[in-house]
């Protein structure tokens, strides 16, 4: 009841016109960022940092949060309508959701994935006011090797990605894996596949990678196939969601949000493995006479899943952050140093000590996913009308676009030859029937994966069996079994009994 | 045989894989898992999926049975020629010239590849654009990116000092 009490309190000061238009003005930013790639809610929220000195701290907090929500929110819009994710936490909405904004469905494909993300951000809101301080307690007892467990299940949803050759599938993955052991050893600090060149010590970063590898291969694919003359228009077509669109999106939606939130909470949790997670059941969930349109002309699925677990997982990372002052996300980082400059330390006697504050903003948390989405659905039109650009300006504006994300990031020629370069080795890909997606996963889950294994290896002094002893990490490594022998033992099953 | 070249290049990616982590400087201190250990693993699966696919290509190879390679044509090499030109004229001139002018040239010389035929247009359309751009990121979001000589003039005229 306690959580309830303080809803309505929070509620009573967020509803105020000054911490309306707080929220309105984070919002607002946010969605702008999210749509800009390379630019997000961490360094936005950095930006803004000096308001601090100058703001009453519920007021910032409320802009501060307007702005993450908004960031998530923007996020899907370059990755269905350009190929071009803004952010890591989309790159698994790009699959499917370009493909349906190529095949004429993009309307739909946004709408599913704003309504997503406002289920998802209601579902998380929620998650905060009630479960957070619970779940947290568990969240700590996962170790390292419960870890590594729960990225062998992620690398279970490589094969819903691996395409028609496991040869050429695997051979992606291994690419993305032998990128992402590019930089400096988190553990000893060594230089590792970097050719000795000082540039590649911070790594490759994964949303250049992923930028590369769908919009400016894309680009380059288009061009290598390229017909003289022929002028063509991508298809708009309807602009809402159907009455079967609503219906096929709306468990995606809570399976995602029930998916994402756990994650967000988990201390090395962050958005990649729900989305990946949340891709791939309902990659194997979807109905039958659907399953066609995954990696074709795109599943409506596997855009209202990956997001709304995105969104989730984003406000399950406020929960650490709140309870124990532990930032898990670079945004929350930064969120926690504003904590800092008003002489506030979050943690486990927040909820005491500042009960107005934090109510406050999972109040206002509420208010600004309502603004979100009524802010976002009308401006549907307005984006869809970029496809209406004729093929030569809008790949060129693609193009340009990619650039501007990747320069603006790190100022850095190094960075555009390896976004153009990477793009060209996509366009072969393609050319060679090789999936990309593979490569990002492999990318994002490698170097997490690694550092989870050296750590719980180091901490049972070199003993293998703790991955097995360790109750949580067995539940695991059981359920990643399941999720990868489980429908082929099924099959064999099915046709004994049915030879028998 | 491309596809045999497309097996060859893997299976050099994966050598080249192996040469790195054989590079890797040994570590002094104990670890169970040390820092070259996922490196080789990574590099000799990489080599051992480059050799099947050099035997897939060398029983046939597999872009034949793919519809959508097989009824292609021939690479359009002049729509290809004008987006690498795009590609590297931004290279070439970020630097010297800033970010507004490479990418303007970016963009006449993309949209030049998919076949615009007024690229006096594509200047029109990209100049204001991206400038509009550079000045969102810079005066908007605080992000430098460095200004040309295009920026620098126009703040000049602004009254106020280039960056």
């Amino acid at each position: 009841m306690e959580a309830i009490n303080g809803l309505s309190l929070g509620f009573s000061h967020a509803l105020s016109l000054t911490n309306l238009g707080w929220a309105l003005l984070g919002c607002f930013l946010g969605t702008a960022v999210g749509v800009l790639p390379g630019i997000g809610p961490a360094l936005t929220i950095a930006l803004l940092l000096p308001i601090t000195f100058k703001v009453s701290a519920t007021g910032a907090f409320i802009l501060f949060c307007g702005v993450f929500y908004g960031a998530m929110y923007g996020g899907s819009t370059t990755s269905i309508l350009l190929n071009a994710p803004g952010e890591s936490g989309s790159i698994i909405t790009a699959l499917e959701g370009a493909k349906m904004a190529r095949n004429g469905r993009a309307g739909p494909a946004l709408a599913t994935a704003a309504i997503g993300s406002f289920v998802a951000g209601g579902v998380g809101t929620l998650g905060i006011a009630f479960l957070g301080p619970i779940i947290v307690d568990y969240a700590l007892v996962l170790g390292p090797a419960e870890y590594f467990s729960l990225m062998l299940l992620c690398f279970v949803t490589v094969s819903a990605v691996l395409g028609g050759s496991a040869l050429r599938g695997l051979t992606s993955l291994f690419f993305g894996l032998t990128l992402g052991l590019v930089g400096i050893d988190l553990q000893t600090g060594q230089p590792r596949m970097t050719f000795g060149l000082p540039e590649l010590f911070d790594g490759v970063n994964v949303v250049l990678v992923a930028v590369a590898l769908f919009a400016v291969a894309e680009a380059l694919h288009m061009a290598w196939t390229h017909a003289e003359g022929k002028a063509q228009l991508m298809p708009v077509g309807n602009l809402w969601l159907s009455r079967a669109d609503l219906k096929r999106s709306f468990w995606p939606w809570i399976r995602g949000a029930a998916l994402g939130f756990p994650f967000g909470v988990l201390p090395a949790g962050g958005t990649e493995m729900p989305t990946m997670l949340s891709y791939y059941a309902e990659r194997r969930l979807v109905a039958p006479e659907h399953e066609h349109e995954f990696g074709t002309t795109g599943a409506i699925e596997g855009v209202a899943g990956p997001e709304a677990a995105n969104n989730a997982a984003a406000a399950g990372v406020l929960v650490p952050m709140l309870t124990l002052g532990l930032p898990t996300s670079a945004t929350a980082a930064i969120m926690l140093s504003a904590f800092q400059s008003y002489g506030i330390q979050p943690g486990p006697l927040l909820f005491q000590t500042q009960a107005d504050l934090v109510w406050t903003l999972i109040a206002s948390l509420f208010i600004a996913n309502v603004m979100l989405v009524v802010l976002n659905l009308p401006l549907i039109g307005l984006w869809v009308r970029i496809l209406k650009i004729p093929t030569p300006q809008l790949y060129a504006g693609i193009l340009v676009f990619a650039t501007i994300g990747t320069y603006g990031i790190s100022n850095s020629i190094t960075d555009l030859l390896l976004l153009y370069g990477i793009g060209i080795i996509g366009m072969f890909m393609r050319r060679f029937d090789f999936p990309v997606a593979p490569v990002v996963i492999g990318m994002i889950l490698g170097p997490m994966a690694e550092q989870a294994l050296r750590q719980a290896l180091t901490i049972s002094e070199g003993d293998w069996t703790t991955f097995i002893t360790r109750p949580g990490s067995l539940t695991i490594l059981v359920v990643a079994g399941l999720a990868l022998l489980g429908p082929r033992i099924y099959k064999l099953w099915a046709r004994r009994s049915l030879v028998g | 045989m491309p596809d045999l070249l497309a097996g060859l290049f893997v299976l050099a990616f994966g050598l080249v894989g192996f040469w790195q982590a054989s590079a890797i400087p040994v570590t002094p201190l104990y670890a169970q898992v040390g820092p070259k250990a996922v490196p080789y693993v990574v590099a000799a699966c990489l080599t051992a999926l480059g050799v099947g696919l050099v035997a897939a290509a060398l029983r046939g190879g597999w872009s034949a049975q793919i519809a959508e390679v097989a009824e292609a044509g021939p690479p359009n090499l002049r729509s290809l020629g004008w987006l690498g030109a795009g590609l590297v004229a931004n290279l070439i001139l970020i630097g010297p010239m800033g970010f507004s002018i490479a990418a303007t040239v970016q963009f006449v010389l993309v949209a030049a590849a998919f076949g615009s035929r007024s690229m006096a247009r594509d200047v029109i359309i990209a100049l204001p654009l991206t400038l509009l751009v550079w000045f969102l990121f810079v005066q908007g979001l605080g992000v430098n990116i460095g200004a040309g000589l295009l920026e620098s003039a126009i703040l000049r005229l602004m009254g106020q000092e280039p960056v």
